[in-house]
């Protein structure tokens, strides 16, 4: 783990007409890092990613991203700097492959005859090599991704999020719409994720999850933050009772 | 808890498993692209076949072998296949353009009124030329007011182009005077009538009408695009996942309205290729071929729910629709059976469709 924060939250607050959605919240994340953010429905977890991934701008506060202070205007332009969100339905087209999906709107292109056409080859030469790096088996990468399992579509866009280079990832209940096994894949494509120095911000209902794969955890309650630890330093009846107020 | 891991970083089971899951879902899924072009080609077949027997045992003559039919086919492919490639692009983005067929009659009732007041007052062929930039601006209207009625709007594109067919349709009856506008530009009716000798050896002659031609290069055009190009990667994407492609940062409203323009263009071609074959412009040009259109791309193995689709797929769908039309004349049988042989096939293609993708399309995840 490096000593510089790739992203900080200072005092960030946010209020939707009375409702303190948010109130004084700081915390950093270090590349290379998975901060697992824990909390029960309406905790403010929500608030916060989409506060980080540019869908909602604090009302006080500040973020700093890689060194510098940082306002998104929109959800792009937190994505072109790095900061890349994976939503629980996970944004991928079922009806095209792997490498129309890792290219999506981004599309290579090459010239034929003096005429521009997609470049499928490097589509799926460059899916395949991201896919690789994250230790991820796809036979065909020529067929749609609705053939494929729930843990290879969530590998899929993990993959999209790495060939473009994100520095920060947030994941939104990436195990949640998961099998057992297909969860315990998730797990360990998470594990790789931070060998590429990638900092992790880990949502999750699931306790289990957190400790599988976090190196620290946030636990927010109606708005604030009510504990901050190292994963290693505590239990899962010290974070419940954060979670709930006990 | 997650198992200890390998020296891969991934628990051992999770990866035997994964391939077990993915070999068997990748079966399911080539069998499901492949069936779909393949239904079509194959119903093709038992077509031509089936109008060959019926032609042999009543009337002791071929229906295959014959230039003149296969000629006749062809050019009756042309009508719905020009609306069916518009078409195409709008259902794989997931909606319907119902307003193709009186975008067609708009076309060739501007193209004629056009081409008969400047036919005379310039050179024949700067005429067409004129007719033709004005007709297809013309055509573009109604696609353009489609896109941004649904890409801005966010009308149904069911309801926004129901109601573009009454407006399109009541403007060109009302440019056309209620009736048909004949023309007498000798270019256009050489261009609808007359064949193009591509190859002379000896007492051969290879030749195809004209307007099969320009049929045919648009249709290779428009391949092009949709496979190759990134608007028509987007097309798919939009059809597939429209919220994903937002996200990926896709313009989907400017693809959206680009693409009911292009529905209209096509159209609008169809609509100054068949004033060039009857000579006359007609409101009604396109009136039946909307079903037809639909159908063509319906059995060509394109999804009414979007993301699927070709336009090797559609120019088969139009070449049934042609046989059957054609064949059913041709056997003598009364001309109103095309309608209810056409509708049936739609409905059957859709059945088919829907019963394969039970069969082969549920994920092991689900």
């Amino acid at each position: 783990m490096s000593e510089q924060p790739i992203l900080q939250v200072q005092s960030v607050s946010k209020r939707f007409g009375g409702v303190h959605a948010l109130e004084n919240v700081s915390m950093d994340l270090y590349p290379g890092e998975v901060l697992a953010l824990a909390g029960d429905n309406g905790a403010g977890k929500s608030t916060l990613i989409k506060i980080i991934s540019g869908v909602h701008h604090p009302d006080e506060g500040k973020i700093w991203y890689n060194g510098a202070e940082a306002t998104f205007e929109n959800p792009q332009k937190a994505r072109e700097q790095g900061i890349e969100t994976i939503y629980q339905d996970l944004a991928l087209a079922d009806n095209l492959d792997v490498g129309a999906n890792v290219f999506l709107g981004r599309e290579p292109m090459r010239r034929v005859l003096g005429l521009s056409v997609l470049d499928r080859k490097k589509m799926r030469v460059e899916a395949a090599e991201a896919l690789r790096v994250l230790d991820i088996r796809i036979h065909r990468f020529d067929l749609p991704l609705r053939s494929m399992s729930g843990g290879q579509r969530q590998a899929v866009a993990i993959g999209r999020a790495i060939h473009w280079k994100a520095k920060v990832l947030i994941m939104d209940e990436p195990t949640a719409a998961l099998g057992v096994p297909e969860q315990r894949k998730v797990i360990a494509l998470i594990k790789s994720l931070k060998q590429s120095g990638v900092g992790v911000i880990f949502i999750s209902h699931n306790l289990v999850d957190i400790f599988a794969v976090s190196d620290r955890i946030v636990v927010l309650r109606r708005g604030q933050k009510v504990g901050e630890t190292a994963t290693q330093a505590t239990n899962s009846d010290e974070i419940v009772r954060w979670m709930v107020g006990g | 808890m997650s198992q200890p891991p390998t020296a891969n970083g991934k628990p051992e089971t999770a990866n035997r498993l994964d391939e077990l899951v993915s070999e068997r879902t990748t079966w399911a899924g080539s069998v499901r692209s492949t069936a779909a072009s393949m239904r079509a080609w194959i119903f093709l077949f038992f077509l031509l076949v089936g109008f060959e027997i019926w032609a042999q045992l009543a009337y002791h003559t071929t229906f295959l072998f014959n230039p003149f039919n296969a000629s006749s086919i062809a050019v009756f492919t042309v009508g719905p296949l020009l609306l069916a490639l518009g078409q195409t692009f709008v259902v794989i983005s997931g909606g319907i353009d119902l307003s193709v067929g009186f975008t067609m009659g708009l076309a060739a009732v501007v193209f004629s009124r056009i081409l008969n007041l400047s036919t005379g007052v310039l050179p024949d062929p700067l005429a067409l030329v004129v007719a033709l930039v004005v007709a297809l601006l013309a055509s573009a209207v109604p696609g353009l007011i489609n896109g941004l009625l649904i890409a801005i709007l966010r009308v149904p594109p069911f309801i926004g182009t129901l109601g573009m067919y009454g407006v399109a349709r009541g403007i060109a009856y009302l440019m056309a005077g209620g009736t048909t506008v004949p023309i007498s530009n000798p270019v256009v009716s050489f261009i609808g009538n007359q064949p193009l000798t591509l190859l002379s050896i000896g007492d051969f002659h290879g030749s195809i009408p004209i307007i099969v031609l320009i049929t045919i290069l648009l249709t290779v055009a428009m391949m092009f695009m949709l496979s190759q190009s990134r608007f028509g990667r987007h097309v798919y994407a939009i059809g597939g996942n429209r919220q994903a492609s937002l996200r990926a940062g896709i313009n989907v409203s400017r693809n959206t309205i680009a693409l009911y323009i292009l529905s209209a263009l096509s159209a609008g071609i169809g609509g100054i290729l068949y004033t060039a074959r009857f000579t006359a412009g007609a409101p009604q040009a396109g009136e039946t071929l909307l079903l037809d259109s639909i159908a063509a791309v319906v059995i060509g193995g394109a999804s009414l729910f979007g993301g699927s689709g070709t336009i090797t797929g559609t120019v088969i769908g139009a070449l049934i629709i042609a046989v059957i039309q054609y064949g059913l004349v041709f056997v003598n049988v009364e001309p109103f059976w095309q309608f209810v042989a056409v509708g049936v096939v739609i409905i059957i293609s859709v059945l088919v469709d829907q019963t394969q993708k039970q069969l082969s399309g549920a994920r092991t995840d689900e």
